[in-house]
């Protein structure tokens, strides 16, 4: 861990204007960021800790959906009567995501903001685009077993790792942000997370010093809500194919895939596929797949997770 | 003691507090916290420095150059250790690549450098300001593909032979030849491997974490090139070995030089991502088995063959051991192949040879009961054998397999089971049930122990045996309090320092038998020494309630030993009964599982084991040996594996995210049942081991229960989702 400087910020705006100097980053929770700090994967010189600014609350919003504080701890939003009620899906895809102890630690903004677990960026003897740009991609090559399906480029096949994002994706959220200048702006999620092409280490549509004050979910849209994570052991593992779905009644609804991809994975024409079964959806899904041959098994793992989906959306 | 007749009545067979279910006597310390683990002796030496290890970027190749300018200019930075700098190094008996590399790299983070500065951070952050260059070579990193390159290895793995295996198989009725892959795999224990170094002029303590004390004394001195009797190696508490501290590693050497260099003591830990590429793992092995047998089940012949790589110099995991003695059958072979890799050494890692044998051969068993429509249990007990199949003049000194698959079949309701595969289903889980044998050699070594009985008549034993988790304090507690005739805690124990007597150590699952056998030898001289003081005549003496009594006379232990005290020491040592009889373990594991409809991720529902081997000495502490073992065989079996980049030669998934092992919701309910018995030809104890038992067979189970369940064969482990979604129905 290389030498750094620290302050504590007391005004969302403060904290972004502080944090537009080069080397500056924000800390919250702390969960992923230190570890990479250890390892000098991410080497900050200054440290603006913004635990104290007041982002920590869930309000309603006039328009009756659900505003969450940057802050706001995975813990607490998880277990928020207003989103186990009316945005199950939220709740159960945090519940699977990491152990306790994390997500007493980690924050609303913080888990979107998250890196990639590629064991090659963890290792700082290998050659990464994500960490070091213009060093080539081990993984492209190695054990990718893991890695991104679809949306990957020649520079990276990183996914990214968050459930609780992939959660967000599917409920329509907006990330709330101020700017280094004071201004605000709302990002829908959508625009939120890129996917690598040549600039892999570019994650999202941040610009720096931008800090996330909190993430909006529209009104409630009802249905089932249904997380469904799989992986090789029954806790605290990333998923090798997540599916966050919502489904209506009347077969309609909406769906998106962790593990697959450098960002939550949505293809809305996929979504009109719903009421025809799972191989017309992940058709539509992954119809650009390009798998290396380890990870050639998530395309029919992800077919199978959605009709496991859509049969338990019918029980 | 000399034991070289089998055991008759002892003080031990009272069984008043050996055979007792006992709750560890460190239990309190470690619950508490207050057990101090290698890099937690804070207080015993002043001004301990830290340092931080640098490991090689390459696999393969050569330092062409190392700037430690900027290093050395970091603040708080003492000093900086490298093979350049070092000095003349030794290479200890048991390590192949050098622990401290340089300028030739023989693998992965093979240490290159330690930085010393005060303080932990300090040293991190200099570590990664030392500048090195290169010159890479190539090197062979994949097994399949080095197979064919694979030698006779040197030492004690002879191929063997009996009958005419190939003309026997080749007329066999019924045969299976089959290839099976285990992965290299991590220890991955809790406690990483850690150090703390103190000179005083030419003399070294080391507090460290080792499950063999003698045998890293020695390497030590033999490293460092000075006289064993210099070193002074402390390891009375371990957080977790699994043969992985069987040995002196990188940790210890370079704190030693470090402390050296820094002229202050210098305490190690390896950072976890070392933990893979730094240390030793268990090898992996591509196992060839064929099996022929009559159609009415009898096996006819029986062949193992296993490859396995290592760097030069390494040795082969020993996977065809247990096909040498596990089944009857006239005609028989095995063979050990040995390739050069230039990953990591290979080494023991918990029943090194069976665990990743038992995991093909018991695959192979239950394709070829179904190829005879036999049950699995029916089959394994129709080829069960009560001699060395290869030497039929030896007998097992105790042999209740048969036992073990009957009870444990009863007990597990294995009579219920679906034959057919894929037909049980429970919601949205294919549920299935798995057998296999479990089979591991009792190993018998030499084991010395001191006691001492004091004027309070508190009995202390001394002893370099170590505790690695395991509850070698509480059984040897428990065999002094049998022997000397004093309640649990009128016995002090300590362990795991070299100025003690040499016991057998931690490992192979000898620990149990040999330590206690030597704590049994010295007690048996501590008595003789009592009863002499007084008068008695020693045969007829009785210790019982802290007194020694002969007719009406009755005298306390406190009484006896006086003032001064009484000592005596001995060590158990082994004759020739282990050549007369073959000695081994047995169990039989059973396993249910479910596997997801969709998903297909396979999740263990219960399991359960039935053991025999020999007393159990504690039934709580063996339990839980039992217990961890069958849990360690689910990582074994469903996703540990150190996925080797062929290109670059080195495990990639080196932490605890990317290296997967069981947590709590991968394990249900376990059961462990331990048959009644004792084992006179083994030891005065007349116990045997169960740490590794355990381990032995329970992949297999989980793959034969998953074939059940899905009816998909894996041959490759892990079994993963991924090799069952080919071939598949829609759903």
């Amino acid at each position: 861990m290389r030498s750094f400087t620290y302050e504590r910020a007391s005004s969302p705006a403060e904290a972004a204007a502080a944090a537009s100097a080069e080397g500056a980053k924000f800390i919250a929770g702390g969960t992923n960021l230190l570890d990479l700090m250890k390892l000098e994967i991410e080497t900050p010189t200054h440290l603006i800790d913004v635990n104290d600014l007041a982002l920590d609350r869930i309000e309603t919003t006039p328009e009756g959906g659900l505003r969450i504080g940057a802050l706001v701890r995975n813990t607490d939003l998880a277990a928020d009567e207003r989103v186990r009620r009316d945005y199950g899906l939220l709740s159960r895809a945090l519940l699977a995501g990491a152990s306790g102890q994390l997500r007493n630690k980690a924050t609303t903004a913080g888990n979107l903001l998250q890196r990639t677990r590629c064991p090659y960026f963890y290792d700082t003897n290998q050659p990464c685009n994500k960490r070091q740009p213009g060093s080539g991609c081990a993984a492209i090559g190695g054990f990718s077993r893991q890695h991104a399906v679809i949306g990957a480029s020649e520079m990276c096949i990183a996914t990214h790792p968050s459930d609780m994002a992939v959660a967000m994706r599917v409920l329509d959220a907006t990330v709330e942000t101020v700017r280094p200048d004071g201004t605000a702006r709302s990002i829908p999620i959508a625009e939120f997370h890129r996917l690598p092409g040549d600039t892999p280490h570019v994650e999202n549509a941040l610009i720096p010093g931008e800090l996330i004050t909190a993430v909006t979910l529209p009104r409630p849209v009802g249905g089932t809500h249904i997380y469904h994570k799989v992986r090789d052991r029954a806790s605290y593992a990333f998923a090798l194919v997540s599916a966050g779905a919502i489904v209506q009644r009347d077969g309609t609804g909406h769906i998106a895939l962790g593990g697959v991809a450098h960002k939550p994975w949505r293809v809305e024409a996929a979504e009109a596929e719903l009421p025809r079964g799972a191989k017309a959806v992940a058709e539509q899904l992954l119809a650009d797949a390009k798998p290396t041959q380890e990870n050639a098994f998530k395309l029919p793992l992800v077919e199978r997770t959605l009709a496991a989906v859509l049969a338990e959306a019918r029980t | 003691m000399r034991f070289d007749t089998p055991a008759t009545t002892n003080p031990i067979d009272q069984l008043k507090i050996v055979g007792k279910p006992t709750d560890r006597i460190d239990g309190p310390l470690k619950t508490t916290g207050t057990a101090p683990y290698a890099y937690e002796w804070h207080d015993v030496v002043p001004n301990q420095a830290y340092g931080y290890v640098v490991g090689s970027a390459i696999a393969k190749g050569r330092i062409a150059s190392i700037d430690l300018t900027k290093a050395r200019a970091a603040p708080g930075v003492l000093a900086i250790v490298t093979a350049e700098n070092a000095g003349k190094l030794g290479k200890g008996d048991w390590n192949t690549a050098k622990l401290l590399g340089g300028p030739d790299i023989q693998h992965y983070h093979q240490a290159i450098a330690l930085v010393v500065a005060e303080t932990f951070e300090q040293a991190r952050a200099a570590a990664q300001l030392v500048r090195v260059d290169y010159i890479r070579a190539q090197g062979a990193f994949d097994l399949a593909s080095a197979k064919d390159s694979a030698i006779v290895p040197d030492g004690a793995t002879p191929d063997t032979a009996v009958g005419d295996f190939a003309s026997a198989f080749a007329s066999a009725p019924v045969e299976l030849d089959a290839t099976y892959t285990t992965p290299d795999q991590g220890h991955a224990m809790m406690e990483p491997h850690a150090s703390i170094a103190a000179w005083d002029g030419d003399k070294l303590t080391l507090w460290t974490s080792n499950q063999m004390i003698a045998w890293s004394t020695g390497d030590m001195a033999k490293t460092l090139g000075i006289p064993k009797e210099n070193i002074r190696l402390i390891s009375p508490f371990i957080g977790g070995g699994f043969g992985g501290k069987l040995f002196v590693r990188s940790d210890a050497v370079l704190a030693v030089l470090g402390a050296r260099a820094a002229r202050r003591p210098v305490k190690v830990a390896l950072a976890r991502p070392f933990m893979f590429n730094n240390t030793t793992h268990r090898p992996a092995t591509i196992q060839r088995i064929r099996i022929g047998a009559t159609r009415d089940g009898k096996i006819t012949a029986i062949g193992h063959e296993s490859w396995s790589g290592d760097l030069p110099g390494g040795g082969p995991e020993n996977a065809v051991q247990q096909t040498r003695l596990l089944y009857a059958g006239a005609n028989r072979m095995t063979a050990t192949r040995l390739a050069v890799l230039d990953l990591p050494e290979g080494n023991a890692m918990r029943a090194p040879g069976e665990a990743p044998g038992l995991m093909a051969l018991e695959i192979a068993m239950d394709e070829m009961a179904e190829k005879l429509d036999i049950d699995p249990v029916e089959f394994r007990i129709l080829n069960d054998t009560q001699v060395d199949p290869e030497n039929p003049d030896r007998r097992f000194s105790q042999r209740q397999l048969v036992e073990c698959l009957r009870i444990g079949a009863e007990r597990f309701g294995w009579k219920t089971r679906g034959v057919r595969t894929g037909r049980v289903r429970e919601g949205r889980w294919l549920i299935g049930v798995g057998v296999a044998a479990g089979f591991r050699n009792n190993l018998l070594t030499t084991s010395a122990a001191r006691v001492r009985l004091d004027h309070r008549g508190v009995v202390t034993v001394e002893t370099d045996m170590t505790d690695i988790g395991t509850g070698s304090y509480t059984i040897i507690a428990q065999t002094a309090a049998e022997m000397m005739g004093v309640p649990l805690d009128k016995v002090v124990v300590r362990l795991g320092d070299s100025i003690f007597p040499v016991s057998a150590g931690s490992g192979g699952q000898w620990g149990a038998n040999n330590s206690t056998s030597g704590v049994y030898a010295a007690c048996v001289k501590l008595r003789e020494a009592v009863t002499q003081k007084l008068g008695f005549n020693s045969a007829e003496a009785l210790f019982e309630d802290g007194n020694v009594r002969l007719g009406s006379r009755s005298v306390s232990l406190a009484e006896a030993a006086g003032e001064a005290g009484l000592v005596a020491e001995d060590a158990i040592e082994y004759g020739n009964l282990a050549k007369q009889y073959q000695q081994s373990t047995f169990a039989a594991h059973f396993v249910e599982v479910g596997v997801d409809v969709a998903t297909r991720e396979i999740r263990v529902r219960r399991m359960l084991a039935v053991c025999a081997a020999g007393r159990i000495l504690n039934p709580k502490s063996a339990r839980s040996q039992v217990i961890g073992a069958m849990t360690m065989g689910v990582g074994a079996a469903l996703m540990e594996e150190l996925a080797v980049d062929k290109r670059h030669g080195f495990f990639v998934n080196h932490d605890l995210a990317g290296y997967e092992v069981p947590v709590h919701a991968d394990i249900p309910h376990q059961e462990v049942v331990f048959l009644d018995e004792t084992d006179p030809i083994s030891s005065p104890m007349k116990a045997k081991g169960v740490g590794e038992l355990g381990l032995c067979g329970v992949g297999a189970a989980i793959a034969n229960a998953v074939y059940n369940a899905s009816g998909v064969r894996v041959r490759d482990y892990p079994v993963t989702l991924d090799k069952l979604l080919s071939g598949l129905p829609e759903i």
